[in-house]
């Protein structure tokens, strides 16, 4: 019961969340909507002993990127309900498509496994000790030169949007 | 019920009627202390020595009248204060408040930990917390549809995220150095002495506990600078710089409204330097007098000496506040992100290559 109880409130949470990104009509009221969705997603996390995954969740998404998301929505002032037209021709008949593809793809997995599957992991199953000590042993020794050949990728884009912004002419006139 | 989740809620209760009782204290000392260093009296009026002025101006702003402006943003403008609230409550669970304690309670032995939850990820825990809270200050600004509280969110909100990162990393070396993300095991790592290798030096450093502070020094002066910042405090107080914003981000709340983002800030403010005591000072490590005390006042020794070392460092914060003068904003930033951060990073690699000597010995032999 407990364990249903645990599952079903963050579920629908992530449900009303994502509702909420959906069909509210004020941007920053979709990033809010966002941001309970990444948070009780965290919490699913929690329940199912990937603690360290739930926090990094809520420090980078939750924390981090919805932060920057709303600080644009916020500079830009595009928090005006006429201003969130579409702008991509054939966007809804897109992302329809797509979403149905999922969808499908949910039934097929509901099915085939006959509507049974873990809601809870039992902190005895795995050693939740481990969490950090296993994402960070396998990261750094059997994916070490994939996560540095990203880091220096993400270095790459972070350079590359400071050179872009940064306008050099205009600096010289102040000098 | 089972006995597990009572004694949750009996946790949850202290954590929240301690907290609450503790900022009412809080605001009293502060508004003295920075009384006497101006050479003020400062509240001296209801209750003995002014003890109960701050339950007087809560009562106060319980019984005033909620104002919502007239082009608010109904829904971010109740929930704002709210998310300011709740974090600051729950960054509190993390933090070890002393050793393991044995007892009975419904006639079943229980081994009992005195921390809220001793998660293996607490620090990380602590770091998205503290994140989240930027929300109750962007949306405050942003809801109040005026504004002074846009440019005070702003501020506030572009100030928070770049000390989060200074702050962070100022964190690493000490997990580096401590072995762990829980703070239980941050703790307990400071137990016990420092000790050198060479034996003239060892004599020397015998004396002093093993505490974080003498090894990561660096690390805790970023820290300490970090933790003023985040929760916005003087001398970094530009959220509410009154000359220039009027109130910052709450100047629209009024009432209760108001009432808990003051709540929030001084819970936070207990909070970060219940962590810098945690972090560098050894937390609830010291000596428990076991042989003179009575064994009650000996097994609460631990929180004692939190509560002494975490009012030794809130007294820092007032003392900080109550003598030096604000920051302009681009100073502000050029602290946060051309000094602090990277004599983080630099701090953080010297640590790592000291730890490494250590564990794996000279490279070249």
């Amino acid at each position: 019961m407990v364990e249903f109880l645990l599952f079903l409130v963050p579920a629908s949470l992530v449900l009303i969340g994502a509702l909420i990104v959906i069909f509210a009509q004020n941007p920053v009221h979709n990033a809010m909507g966002l941001v309970l969705t990444l948070i009780s997603l965290a919490i699913i996390y929690i329940t199912l002993n990937a603690t360290f995954v739930a926090m990094v969740q809520m420090l980078v998404y939750a924390g981090a990127v919805m932060t920057l998301f709303l600080f644009v929505i916020m500079m830009i002032g595009v928090d005006k309900k006429e201003q969130s037209k579409e702008s991509i021709k054939g966007q809804t008949l897109l992302v329809s498509g797509v979403l149905l593809v999922l969808i499908s793809l949910l039934i097929y997995v509901a099915i085939n496994s006959n509507f049974t599957w873990d809601l809870w992991f039992e902190a005895v199953q795995f050693d939740i000790e481990g969490t950090p000590q296993l994402i960070a042993g396998t990261l750094f020794t059997a994916w070490i030169l994939p996560f540095e050949i990203i880091s220096i990728l993400l270095i790459v884009a972070t350079t590359a949007a400071i050179a872009l912004a940064y306008d050099t002419k205009k600096r010289k006139q102040h000098v | 019920m089972s006995n597990e989740l009572i004694l949750a809620l009996i946790k949850s209760s202290i954590v929240l009627g301690v907290l609450l009782t503790n900022t009412i204290f809080l605001i009293w000392f502060e508004r003295k202390l920075v009384a006497g260093m101006q050479s003020r009296v400062g509240p001296d009026r209801a209750g003995p020595f002014g003890l109960l002025q701050t339950v007087a101006d809560a009562i106060k702003l319980l019984l005033k009248e909620q104002i919502l402006p007239f082009k608010a943003d109904r829904a971010m403008y109740l929930l704002a204060p709210i998310i300011s609230l709740v974090p600051s409550f729950l960054i509190f669970m993390v933090i070890p408040l002393g050793p393991k304690i044995n007892f009975l309670f419904n006639s079943t032995q229980f081994e009992l930990e005195l921390v809220g939850a001793d998660l293996n990820v607490g620090v990380l825990y602590f770091l998205a917390l503290s994140s989240i809270a930027v929300y109750s200050v962007v949306l405050a600004g942003w809801s109040s549809g005026s504004k002074y509280p846009l440019l005070g969110g702003v501020r506030a909100s572009a100030q928070m995220i770049s000390y989060e990162a200074a702050m962070g990393l100022s964190l690493v070396p000490v997990i580096l150095y401590s072995g762990s993300l829980s703070l239980v095991d941050i703790v307990q790592s400071q137990s016990g002495n420092l000790s050198s290798a060479i034996p003239f030096l060892n004599n020397i450093v015998s004396f002093i506990p093993k505490w974080n502070i003498f090894p990561q020094f660096v690390a805790f002066v970023i820290f300490f600078i970090a933790a003023v910042a985040e929760v916005n405090r003087a001398p970094f107080d530009l959220v509410e710089a009154e000359q220039e914003l009027v109130g910052g981000f709450h100047t629209e709340y009024s009432g209760f409204r108001f009432a808990m983002f003051f709540l929030a800030e001084y819970i936070n403010m207990f909070n970060m330097c219940a962590i810098t005591a945690t972090f560098f000072l050894g937390g609830w490590l010291g000596p428990t007098f076991e042989n003179i005390l009575p064994p009650f006042i000996s097994a609460i020794m631990p929180i004692i000496w939190l509560g002494i070392k975490t009012f030794l460092l809130l007294f820092i914060f007032v003392w900080i506040r109550a003598t030096l003068p604000r920051l302009r904003y681009d100073q502000l930033m050029e602290l946060g992100w051309k000094r602090l951060i990277p004599a983080s990073l630099v701090w953080l690699i010297l640590s790592a290559i000291v730890l490494g000597l250590r564990e794996f010995g000279l490279p070249w032999r």
